[in-house]
């Protein structure tokens, strides 16, 4: 039997993300390999109160917009990133 | 990224005149500075005050980029852009682009060019507060769901 060894990652969070979960960052434990897509799908299920603003939330890897299918690493830092209105 | 472009993120009020003495060059003879002010009102909704939260290492890496791609694209060599965070009242100066060029043409455009790429890509966010509430631009923050608000 394979066993995939788990890799932990930094959620980190803003605006309405950090007021919702009343939190600036999480830490989370994932089974290797996870992708973007499936951690979000993960926080979904653990934190529901978030909602559908995930559909609308892109998701930056170690400070740079990744994509969907990005494979995770260990101490990996992601950050939800919200519709932006800077300026 | 080269000496002559700079980014900052603050919670203290913005100098544009400081900020606007660093792209001044005497081989620049145009010098192009946006100010980006907190507005009083939204769609006819009285707004207090602002609040921007902002992710500064990213936000760091984005402006940078920026700039670069105004070298790229105008041949600017200098650039600043500065950003505050935290609490902004009304009439105050969130954000200030300033770029020196040796002709007007390119510092209008890279200025143009960068204060809508922040506007797209920036990790920056702004909550206005109203006498009956608040919310985050470009979402609905009301109790039972936060969805997308039409962005303009």
């Amino acid at each position: 039997m394979i066993t995939h060894p788990n890799v932990t990652i930094t959620v980190l969070l803003f605006a309405m993300y950090r007021e919702r979960l009343n939190k600036n960052c999480l830490r989370l434990t994932v089974e290797h390999p996870a992708t973007v897509f499936s951690v979000l799908q993960q926080l979904q299920i653990e934190h529901p109160d978030i909602g559908p603003l995930v559909e609308h939330t892109l998701v930056a890897v170690n400070q740079e917009y990744a994509e969907s299918d990005r494979i995770l690493a260990e101490g990996d830092e992601l950050a939800l990133i919200p519709p932006v209105s800077g300026g | 990224m080269e000496s002559g472009k700079v980014t900052t993120i603050t919670s203290e009020q913005l100098d544009p005149e400081a900020i606007t003495a660093m792209v001044r060059k005497d081989a620049n003879g145009a010098t192009a500075t946006f100010l980006g002010t907190t507005r009083d009102e939204t769609e006819g909704r009285a707004v207090l005050h602002l609040e921007y939260d902002i992710y500064p290492t990213m936000a760091y890496k984005v402006f940078e980029t920026i700039l670069d791609e105004l070298t790229e694209k105008w041949g600017i060599a200098q650039a600043v852009i500065a950003h505050r965070y935290g609490h902004v009242p009304i009439g105050e100066i969130s954000m200030v682009v300033a770029i020196g060029s040796p002709h007007r043409k390119e510092a209008f455009a890279a200025c143009a060019y960068a204060v809508d790429r922040i506007k797209e890509i920036a990790p920056v966010w702004k909550k206005e507060f109203y006498g009956d509430g608040a919310e985050w631009v470009g979402c609905h923050t009301d109790e039972n769901s936060l969805s997308l608000r039409n962005q303009k």
